[in-house]
């Protein structure tokens, strides 16, 4: 009994936290949209200028950039996520927040959660577009679910990543500068063009780092292939940094706490 | 409830920040119901010893006790029981005042929140204001908000540090009000301040923080027998004259300063001391090229504290 009342107040702390991060973001809607504009533009300018160029093996390059845009997107959203977190930092209310008896981490969760109803809104909002533009997937309801669970995963990990440099950052500009590295990294993997027009060294970091097999099952799931052997790998990458981000989150908020 | 019950007692506290001593040792108990003062310079430890008191910092040494339950030990029971309304106020500015008071009430899971919330945008003056949004407060109205949002939950102990710095005098005032109303009611009242008067005005009991340490305790009336008043300042033509004059005036409490040619004399504010201090200079036929009468500033006041603390060991 004593053990469901505590549970339950967990529960209103995270949920009262989560309805703040919500109406914050909700109230900061043209950062949500700058957030969206950069990866639009980018696969606009990819589909249209570079799209005739390039040859990526008989699909259509449209259907081929999809996941490395989405994942683009992912990032440019984390900045946000960084800044309000380094904000909350700085500013009164933690205070309060630290002198009351709330459960500790219900701000990051809220903070967390709120950032994935975010990333869940310019992802479907960018696969939209991507549809006007002549995306065709031909996933299965099964294949878009695994799809589902990969950027939920994917999400889930950048975001606590994010909560992570806004925590460490002394500033809001440097809080979102990390997320420069999420948004270059497909660049530099199988999301715009395929490894093996890369030079040797770069292919080796290509093909070695998390963003090509995340693209890759992500690609093989839209158009129907079956899970090949990168689905493993994209779900290990994902699950470790989001352990890595989490637990790091975590423990320097408390140590920030004294 | 015992009327003398012990709500705050803090012995030979002590906190360093990279080697400086910021708290050499104080020691103060604080009864229910009572306003308590703090005052202090700017960087004298008031705020680091609010934070110690309000679980936000770990004491390096002594120990700390809120309503019978240890800081360091026992923190989520301090934190059941305060309330801290810090030096910039720890609202949120996306939010409007009423949202920011269901957050709180919803954390300290009280029920009827919105009527709770109601109750107090009324008794805070903020009604008006209640729907918009925290950033287009004014500094008065964000104290008002911040304070009402602590006392959600009716906390017994409620922490305010530096209320009314940079507030306009109306909502200073209104801000006394406030604070006053809360001891009647039964809660205790820690504050720090800056001013003197805001202590005297408000505090049960004051304490006075000097350089990391507590020079002065008691009621209002007890230490304004204590500190000076005024002060007169005296303008001289040339260094003999002033050194005839401060011989002369050492039976007060004295200072000179050589390169302006001036002697400072703190007196009792009254206008027969005043009247002593220039006789006697008239009388000796020592020629004085000006003179000002000024209140004592805390720095001196607390000098003065300092010193008689000194002569005392």
């Amino acid at each position: 009994m004593k053990e469901r009342n505590r549970m339950k107040r967990v529960m209103v702390d995270v949920v009262t936290m989560f309805k703040r991060c919500l109406i914050l973001s909700m109230r900061s809607l043209d950062a949500l949209f700058a957030s969206i504009a950069q990866p639009i533009l980018m696969m606009l300018l990819f589909v249209y200028v570079f799209g005739g160029a390039v040859d990526v093996g008989g699909i259509s390059y449209v259907n081929y950039i999809v996941p490395g845009v989405i994942l683009q997107c992912i990032g440019q959203c984390a900045t946000i996520t960084a800044i309000s977190v380094n904000n909350d930092m700085k500013r009164g209310i933690i205070d309060r927040f630290r002198t009351m008896p709330i459960t500790r981490s219900s701000l990051l969760i809220g903070h967390a959660l709120s950032a994935v109803v975010r990333n869940i809104i310019t992802t479907a909002l960018l696969i939209g577009l991507a549809f006007l533009i002549g995306f065709r997937p031909t996933a299965s309801i099964t294949q878009w679910l695994a799809i589902i669970a990969i950027l939920l995963l994917f999400m889930l990990a950048i975001t606590w990543l994010s909560i992570m440099f806004g925590l460490i950052a002394s500033s809001a500009e440097s809080a979102s500068s990390f997320a420069v590295v999420i948004i270059v990294l497909p660049y530099i993997s199988s999301g715009f063009v395929t490894t093996e027009s890369m030079p040797k060294y770069l292919r080796i970091f290509a093909e070695n780092q998390p963003m090509t097999p995340i693209i890759e099952s992500i690609r093989s799931l839209l158009l129907n292939s079956t899970m090949d052997q990168n689905f493993l790998p994209a779900i290990l990458w994902c699950a470790s940094m989001l352990i890595v981000a989490y637990g790091g989150a975590v423990m320097i908020y408390k140590k920030k706490a004294n | 409830m015992n009327q003398t019950e012990t709500m705050i007692s803090v012995s030979s506290l002590e906190k360093s920040f990279k080697g400086f001593k910021v708290l050499k040792g104080i020691d103060f108990n604080i009864n229910k119901g009572s306003i308590f003062a703090l005052l202090g310079s700017n960087g004298a430890g008031k705020t680091t010893t609010v934070k110690i008191l309000s679980t936000l910092l770990k004491p390096d040494g002594g120990k700390v006790e809120i309503c019978g339950y240890d800081v360091v030990s026992q923190r989520v029971k301090v934190c059941e029981h305060i309330s801290l309304t810090g030096q910039y106020a720890a609202v949120d500015e996306v939010l409007t005042g009423r949202e920011n008071l269901c957050m709180i009430a919803a954390l300290r899971h009280l029920p009827d929140r919105n009527k709770k919330a109601d109750e107090l945008l009324e008794s805070f003056q903020l009604v008006d204001a209640a729907d918009r949004r925290v950033s287009a407060y004014s500094g008065g109205m964000r104290r008002r908000l911040d304070l009402a949002m602590g006392l959600l939950g009716n906390p017994a102990v409620i922490f305010l540090d530096e209320p009314t710095t940079g507030l306009d005098p109306q909502s200073r005032l209104a801000m006394w009000k406030i604070i006053k109303s809360l001891a009647t009611e039964g809660t205790t009242v820690f504050l720090t301040t800056q001013y003197l008067e805001e202590a005297e005005q408000l505090a049960d009991h004051i304490a006075i923080l000097h350089d990391g340490r507590i020079v002065a305790e008691g009621t209002p009336d007890a230490l304004k027998k204590r500190i000076p008043q005024g002060t007169i300042e005296l303008m001289f033509y040339n260094e003999n004259e002033l050194k005839k004059a401060f011989d002369l005036l050492k039976v007060y409490q004295i200072s000179k300063n050589m390169e302006m040619l001036t002697i400072t004399i703190m007196t009792d504010g009254s206008v027969k001391q005043l009247t002593n201090v220039l006789n006697q200079i008239n009388n000796v036929d020592i020629s004085v090229s000006g003179f000002t009468q000024k209140l004592p500033t805390l720095e001196e006041v607390f000098l003065k504290l300092v010193s008689e603390t000194k002569e005392e060991f």
